[in-house]
């Protein structure tokens, strides 16, 4: 084999546009991470490890035969199913969530895993019963959905619960569950709001409460939301300059390489850098767009569609929480935060895509 | 057949999804695009707004204190001054326990429990510190552990500041005053005074004397510094900086070594004394014993100092100068025979015959003269040389109470002299309306009486009795007393000499006026009351003695000093100016049951004048022979 044949069989299932987009997107998470994590070069190392790690995983989901994937649908489900039930029983207490499980070497965080695992299952479900799907299947599927999003819940870690809600319901939606079935459940679920109230935690009504009126807490929980939209409102147009974020470099803003990091990068490149980087989010997810029309399967369509429409709500929330039009439920900015579980999560979806994209004509022959 | 039904349902399942798929589009546009409008509305639209929020955040307005200006006396020794020291304080916005964070400082620097409460007062008193002091005075083995240790301490720094300190501790306590911490009330002054602002980096405001009279001099003014602050608070860099202005000396017109003479002149006695330059009313000794030691209000004195000074029987925080109501006993009686000159109730040669008493025309009340038997014939000079009484009693009778009043008014009996000390009493010159408003009572002949010989309704401050010596040795004619002699400001090297206008002229008779005079210097000379106390005098001087009852005596009753108790012994007066044909000084001792004027408060004048006159410093006080002491009123 010549080194050009090795080289091509190395990107044959990778997709370059989608490629370029999301190294554009990686790029600038390692520029702003400098930036927010006041000159850290060993944060920006970091990663870039995380982003190498992140990266393996694209290339083998990629690389992998989409029965492979559907293979893996119940056993990774039953998995993190199993880790979320010893999670409610044994997970450790952090911050006032049980969210942790400690499995000797190391702990993990299982709801991390159910952020694929849920769509996967789901998506695996519909496939196998595409020819007689009935109401009794989207009503079997929801309760795949509502079971571990209802233990994620618990924990309680309310962002990871309804993005991975929002995840399934994608899936239910573009698996073609009926108009008027959606908004009876709309019609419910409205109805069950006060209930669902009173199960909240106190700090989780105060979230809710709080995005009604950040003000009324300057000093407390308020803080968080208040800086970041003075970091974002004082960068203006052009924004202050890089590595001159007053509210950044002053530490005014909290958790500014993760959660935050949209005010930082806000603050110094102003509404003309926010304007870019909702470009780059918008191709991305137009590329995502583009593969998901082109699936070939019941279960890729599904499966693609709901991995961008996911990455989308991702983005959208942290970007809307760190604006303050919606609340601060704890959703990193998909690609730019600091974090290694989160990025390899987001790649392995774009694996999928990708492999979604590329073992389509293999399929077909 | 079947196969079709299944591929037509497959196309129409894609032909759903591809509608689903564009809808979630739609939906993903349309979510994009509220973001962006969230953007531009920050960003553009509230852009200005949020620009100075973020300013707000960054840039914090320090105010540095001014150094207080010194106080001095009239020869440039310091009465007041600063010194730098370490305090250990903590800003309490920056600190979630403060009773455990005090309690593991404790460890490392000494608090006592003193400190704590002193912490507990401050923390009641409601005003918002930015830094609350833990301690002050960190010795310097304090500084340096607490430097290794304060990583563990977030919002706990060491700073170095500026303290008051008062060298002369007791002496001159009552005159100089002292700051403390400033109180709720005070800030609500400052603020109706709108100068608040000027007081953002001060603790210390002056409470009482000087310190409190001229704090608008001594105060300076507050720069301020434009800081970068990150979010904890901590100072990034200076931006910009104002510098403060220090405050302004103060140059006294005492002469603090006089001070010393007199107060150690008192020995254990408690009283009062006030000396004058009666040429331009400066104040040069303003004395008043027991004092205390103002350095202990600076930062809040603690419970039993407080106590200590508070119970005491000897009331050492009244200033009995300024507030010490007395009778004026026979220092009255120069005034009287000015008074009865003025009138032409008396002439210098009319004379009366003393049998020992006075009585009204059909009264048998005797009024009894200090002297058994009285003293013969006498005139208006020897009335004031061997104090008599009945001449005054006669006198005064004659005068009326009106005539009294107003002639005494004019020395500024019974009115406030206006100097500038806070919480000056006026004493008491009585008149038969203020008796009428007071008492309800028409004013009787026997009023009068009393009143001729200084032990009637009138009451007097040793100040007020000084001033009124000061006109009568500078001839009638009046300067208000006044502490300050100049302002000296650091800046721009100005002084300001304050206070040498004249008051007034009562516009006397000089020859009334030699004639009282010569009667005072012959008080002080062989024959006089206070001979004892002018015996030896190289140089010649005036005087009056005078006794101001604690307790009534009954008719015929005799006082016998050794029988009645400390407290009910009479308080002794002494007025004096000398030298007596050009005077430099006047004064004014009161010595609080100290039985006779002769016998306590002329030796003590006789110190000061000693020194003032002659630089000479007192021997330790003669041993006074009580036996002896009866020689006068």
């Amino acid at each position: 084999m010549t080194r050009r044949r090795l080289w091509q069989r190395f990107v044959a299932h990778l997709d370059p546009v989608l490629l370029a987009a999301l190294g554009l997107l990686l790029l600038v998470s390692l520029v702003v991470l400098y930036s927010a994590s006041g000159g850290n070069w060993f944060r920006v190392l970091a990663q870039m490890t995380n982003i190498l790690v992140a990266c393996v995983a694209l290339w083998i989901v990629a690389n992998m035969p989409l029965h492979y994937l559907m293979r893996a649908a119940v056993p990774v489900y039953l998995l993190g199913m199993v880790l979320l039930i010893a999670v409610a029983f044994f997970g450790e207490i952090a911050h006032g969530a049980r969210r942790w499980l400690n499995i000797g070497v190391t702990t993990i965080q299982p709801s991390e895993l159910m952020r694929i695992a849920v769509p996967l299952m789901m998506a695996w479900y519909f496939e196998k019963h595409e020819a007689t799907l009935t109401l009794k299947n989207y009503f079997v599927a929801t309760l795949l959905l509502l079971l571990p999003v209802a233990l994620i819940a618990r924990q309680p870690d309310l962002g990871t619960a309804i993005l991975i809600a929002a995840s399934g319901f994608y899936v239910l939606f573009l698996a073609g569950i009926s108009w008027r079935v959606m908004l009876t459940s709309l019609v419910i679920l409205m109805a069950s709001m006060p209930l669902a109230w009173s199960t909240l935690h106190d700090y989780q009504r105060h979230r809710i409460m709080m995005l009604l009126d950040p003000a009324q807490d300057a000093l407390g929980s308020g803080y968080h939301t208040i800086q970041a939209i003075i970091a974002v409102g004082s960068g203006g147009m052009f924004g202050k300059g890089y590595l001159n974020g007053t509210q950044t470099h002053l530490d005014f803003l909290p958790e500014r390489t993760t959660d935050f990091i949209f005010a930082v990068y806000s603050e110094e490149f102003g509404l003309f850098g926010n304007i870019v980087l909702l470009s780059l989010y918008l191709f991305v997810i137009a590329r995502g767009f583009v593969i998901t029309a082109n699936a070939s399967t019941y279960f890729t369509r599904l499966m693609a569609g709901s991995i961008t429409l996911t990455f989308f709500t991702y983005a959208f929330v942290n970007m809307g929480m760190v604006s303050g039009i919606l609340p601060v439920v704890g959703v990193p900015l998909p690609l730019i935060s600091y974090g290694g579980t989160s990025m390899v999560i987001l790649l392995l979806g774009f694996g999928m895509l990708m492999s979604i994209h590329t073992h389509k004509k293999l399929v077909q022959t | 057949m079947k196969r079709l039904i299944e591929f037509k349902d497959t196309q129409r399942e894609i032909h759903n999804f591809r509608l689903r798929l564009a809808l979630s589009l739609g939906f993903v546009l349309l979510l994009l695009l509220l973001l962006l409008v969230r953007f531009v509305y920050l960003q553009v639209m509230q852009h200005s707004h949020y620009q100075t929020l973020a300013e707000n955040n960054r840039i914090s307005i320090v105010p540095i204190a001014p150094s207080r200006g010194l106080i001095l006396d009239r020869n440039g020794v310091v009465l007041a001054h600063n010194y730098s020291a370490y305090t250990l304080e903590i800003t309490l916005s920056k600190v979630i326990d403060l009773k455990a964070t005090i309690d593991e400082l404790a460890k490392i620097v000494d608090i006592q429990p003193g400190d704590r409460k002193r912490i507990k007062r401050l923390l009641a008193d409601n005003r918002k510190f930015e830094s609350l002091p833990i301690r002050n005075r960190l010795t310097d083995d304090e500084v340096a552990r607490f430097a290794t240790q304060r990583y563990r301490f977030p919002g706990v720094e060491i700073k170095a500041r500026l303290f008051r300190e008062y060298p002369y501790h007791e002496q001159i306590s009552h005159l100089i005053g002292y700051i403390g911490r400033i109180n709720e009330s005070e800030i609500a002054q400052l603020e109706e005074d709108e100068i608040a602002a000027n007081y953002r980096g001060s603790d210390y405001i002056g409470k009482t004397g000087i310190e409190q009279n001229y704090e608008s001099e001594l105060h300076g003014k507050t720069g301020f510094q434009q800081v970068e602050v990150d979010a904890g608070g901590r100072e990034v860099r200076v931006l910009s900086r104002t510098p403060p202005v220090s405050g302004n000396n103060l140059v006294l017109t005492i002469d603090a070594k006089l001070q010393g003479v007199a107060e150690q002149a008192f020995g254990n006695y408690r009283g009062a004394l006030v000396a004058i330059d009666p040429s331009n009313g400066e104040v040069l000794a303003f004395v008043s014993k027991p004092g205390y030691d103002p350095n202990l209000f600076i930062d809040g004195i603690d419970e039993q100092s407080w106590n200590e000074l508070n119970n005491s029987s000897d009331v050492p925080l009244n200033n009995r100068a300024l507030r010490g109501q007395y009778s004026p006993g026979s220092t009255i009686k120069p005034f009287m025979a000015l008074a009865g000159l003025h009138y032409k109730k008396r002439t210098p040669s009319y004379a009366i015959s003393d049998p020992g008493y006075f009585s009204l025309p059909n009264s048998h009340h005797q009024y009894r003269d200090w002297k058994k038997g009285g003293h013969g014939s006498v005139d208006l000079f020897k009335s004031i040389v061997v104090s008599c009484d009945t001449y005054y009693y006669g006198l005064a009778n004659e005068l009326g109470i009106d005539n009294i009043y107003s002639f005494f008014s004019e020395f500024g009996f019974g009115k406030k002299t206006g100097i500038d000390l806070e919480g000056e009493v006026s004493g008491l010159m009585p008149s038969q309306e203020w008796k009428q408003k007071r008492h309800q009572q028409k004013w009787y002949a026997g009023d009068t009486i009393s009143v001729g010989i200084g032990q009637g309704y009138n009451l007097v401050t040793p100040l007020q009795l000084a001033y009124a010596t000061a006109i009568l040795a500078n001839d009638g004619v009046a300067y208000r007393p006044h502490l300050l002699k100049e302002v000296q400001s650091l800046r721009t090297s100005e002084k300001r000499i304050l206070g040498m206008n004249q008051e007034s002229n009562l516009n006397l008779n000089a020859e009334h006026l030699a004639l009282v005079k010569s009667a005072m210097v012959a008080v002080t000379q062989p024959g006089g009351t206070a001979a004892r106390a002018g015996a030896g005098a190289p140089y010649v001087f005036a005087g009056k003695t005078g006794t101001a009852q604690v307790i009534g005596m009954k008719q015929g009753e005799k006082y016998i000093e050794s029988k009645i108790q400390e407290h009910h012994r009479d308080h002794a007066w002494f007025m004096a100016f000398a030298p007596s044909d050009q005077p430099r000084i006047a004064l004014a001792v009161l010595v609080e049951n100290g039985g006779h004027g002769s016998s306590t408060a002329a030796p003590i004048a006789r110190k000061v004048l000693d020194y003032f006159l002659l630089g000479k410093l007192p021997q330790p006080l003669l041993a006074v022979d009580e036996a002896e002491g009866a020689e006068d009123d």
